[in-house]
């Protein structure tokens, strides 16, 4: 059992506690750069897309798991920010700067929708939010000059000092890419956790009242965590446009956005690192299906393969046992190992235990 | 004439969308929870619903077929409360939402690989028939479903006024620890709400699969469409689901009418969040400032 030795204020907040856990994130690093000298090529595109959908996860992890409003409904800043960024480049506009544009366009737009949203809570908001994403889809369509209709547009070719990054051309080095911008962003996410914005976020999810008796601004700050959150699945939506090659309306169905918040969640809402988690499992998963289908078919008369939607079903399974057992996810679980092997003989049962809430309505007479 | 037409076409759809908002909104009414899974329970009713009625299944007379749809659903409801989400009870309003997303991809790969991903619809002794006022012409299935619907909500609604066990609902959705400290069996009346809301969505489902084809898919955007009518409606008020429900089925048709292509499928969501932004409880609003 380790313990810390605090000397000032600082070591509460700092981004790594001390070089013990730098260490730890560096080798993290390491490896992920390492990654595509030692593994096949099919497994870049793997991390590739695992990179993108923890971008995409941190976006919303820092809506639904920072700042407490639920949304079902980021498919469709996903959508805005791949099809400013396509727009953009087709303009002529370089990478970086279209990259960094589609952000910010992301993030007005999220800015602009937030003030009204943000009227509602809870439930409604989910729901507002999941409308909000079906009509992204008719919107794709109904704009034409810029998302290119039914038939939607290709991604140019990306062009960064002089290299051409392709998907399929130069793998490795779109993931470089990928990682490369997943990488900042979570640096600027951690440290937005350490400022008074970070905290007020916190505040904001825990208790509106208690945050505004704080002296928090609770409308101002639900906003800019919408925003932020807008800008950053923009990113990811710019992201996933380079790697699909060609987007159109049904790139971005309102299933993706049901799959992006299933996807925090059995991450562990409330963490970074479930954000990362949860992309490992929602892209990893289908694979281990798929392998799992093979094994039995090979072995037993049973033909899988019959019974389309497996891996949906799979997950929804995972999510299911997960809401039950584990409400905080996969990080959670990580969480409960490892203070089980920090405590060793002294870990006991209960230490996890949650407290229940009973349900006292809202709605008033 | 053409717009009345159109009116009652509006009317019948919007019935449909009224009775799966009717089962968000006994759920909400009497748990304060959103069953995102109501569409693919309306799937489930209406495969099972062909299952009981269509001659080469158990070719049983119509109105028998809805109940054994009816029963079966209602008895799933119940379990599902009773085996599944009395797990989470006590946890917060978000848990119940995922659980039941989760549990609608269940549910849409078990009737996907029961019954198939090709369209089905459901035979029934009034298929094709039409009644004529004058020039207008109402098909017969439109009327039954009118009429349906009208019967369910008062009888839900009297239910939920009236009876000792809508009462209680009603309390243990307010405070389930005040309800549960009067007597009431909380944990029991969920589960009750939950077969109830199997009952109404098998209703509806054999309908929705009388008025057109049922895939394992429907659920999913059909649910999401009737969540506009509930929320529209206010998600606590049994008439204000049917009112948004309405609204929904009219607005649909005239948006594709007289709007450009394109913007019909998009105005019931427009409508709702309209209303959510003018109206953040629903046209039937229920909420009132919170106080601490």
């Amino acid at each position: 059992m380790r313990v810390q030795f605090k000397s000032s204020y600082d070591h509460d907040i700092n981004l790594f506690q001390d070089n013990r856990h730098r260490i730890q994130y560096g080798i993290l690093i390491l490896l992920a750069i390492a990654a595509p000298f030692v593994l096949p090529e099919y497994f870049v595109g793997e991390l590739t897309q695992i990179a993108i959908w923890s971008l995409a996860g941190l976006g919303l992890m820092l809506l639904v798991g920072h700042t407490g409003q639920v949304s079902l409904g980021h498919a469709a800043f996903m959508a805005i920010g791949a099809f400013a960024n396509m727009a953009l480049m087709e303009r002529g506009w370089p990478f970086i700067p279209a990259l960094i544009a589609s952000a910010v366009i992301t993030g007005v737009a999220g800015a602009v929708l937030a003030r009204p949203l943000l009227r509602m809570t809870g439930i409604y908001l989910a729901i507002a939010t999941l409308a909000l994403s079906v009509i992204i889809e008719d919107i794709a369509i109904i704009a034409e000059p810029v998302t290119g209709g039914v038939s939607g547009v290709i991604a140019p070719m990306i062009e960064l000092f002089g290299y051409e990054i392709d998907r399929y051309g130069t793998p490795t080095a779109f993931y470089y890419l990928c990682l490369g911008v997943l990488l900042l962003v979570t640096l600027m996410y951690a440290n937005l956790l350490r400022s008074p914005s970070g905290r007020a976020f916190l505040a904001v999810r825990d208790s509106e009242v208690s945050a505004r008796a704080l002296g928090v601004n609770v409308a101002n700050t639900k906003t800019l965590a919408f925003t932020l959150s807008c800008a950053i699945t923009g990113l990811a939506g710019a992201l996933y446009a380079h790697m699909a090659q060609v987007v159109n309306y049904e790139s971005f169905l309102i299933l993706i956005s049901i799959t992006l918040l299933l996807q925090v969640v059995i991450g562990g809402l409330g963490s970074m690192h479930g954000a990362f988690l949860g992309a490992i499992v929602v892209v990893l998963l289908p694979q281990v299906i798929a392998t799992l289908r093979d094994l039995v078919n090979a072995h037993t008369p049973i033909a899988l393969g019959d019974y389309p939607g497996m891996d949906m079903a799979a997950f929804a399974l995972i999510i299911l046992v997960m809401v039950i057992y584990e409400p905080r996810g996969l990080y959670g679980v990580w969480l409960k190992v490892r203070t089980w092997f920090q405590l060793f003989p002294l870990y006991r049962k209960g230490m996890f235990r949650r407290s229940r809430t009973y349900l006292k309505t809202e709605r008033m007479r | 004439m053409d717009v009345l037409q159109l009116l009652i076409s509006g009317i019948a759809n919007g019935c449909i969308y009224g009775l799966l908002a009717l089962g968000f909104v006994l759920i909400y009414k009497a748990s304060e929870a959103v069953n995102f899974a109501q569409g693919d329970m309306l799937m489930l009713g209406a495969f099972l619903g062909i299952t009981f009625i269509n001659t080469g299944y158990a070719d049983l007379p119509f109105l028998m077929g809805l109940v054994c749809a009816a029963v079966v659903l209602g008895v799933f409801g119940y379990l599902l409360e009773r085996f599944v989400l009395r797990g989470i009870f006590g946890q917060p309003q978000f848990a119940m939402v995922i659980l039941t997303i989760a549990l609608g991809f269940l549910i849409r790969f078990f009737a996907g690989t029961v019954w198939g991903h090709n369209p089905m619809s459901l035979e029934t002794p009034f298929t094709g028939q039409v009644l004529r006022f004058g020039g207008l012409i109402i098909p017969m299935v439109d009327a039954v479903i009118i009429g349906a619907t009208v019967l369910l909500t008062t009888v839900l609604y009297f239910f939920f006024a009236r009876t000792r066990l809508g009462v209680a609902m009603q309390a243990s959705s307010q405070n389930q620890m005040a309800a549960y400290y009067m007597g009431i069996p909380v944990k029991r009346v969920n589960a009750i709400v939950w077969a109830l809301a199997g009952v109404v969505a098998a209703i509806a489902g054999v309908l929705f699969a009388a008025k057109g084809a049922v895939e394992p898919s429907v659920g999913l955007l059909f649910g999401i469409k009737a969540f506009a009518a509930a929320v529209i409606g206010g998600l606590g008020s049994l008439p204000g689901a049917l009112v948004g429900g309405l609204l929904v089925g009219i607005v649909e048709p005239f948006a594709g009418r007289y709007l450009p292509s394109g913007f019909g499928q998009v105005a019931p969501y427009v409508l709702m969040l309209a209303v959510l932004i003018l109206r953040p409880g629903g046209l039937f609003a229920q909420v009132s400032q919170k106080k601490v």
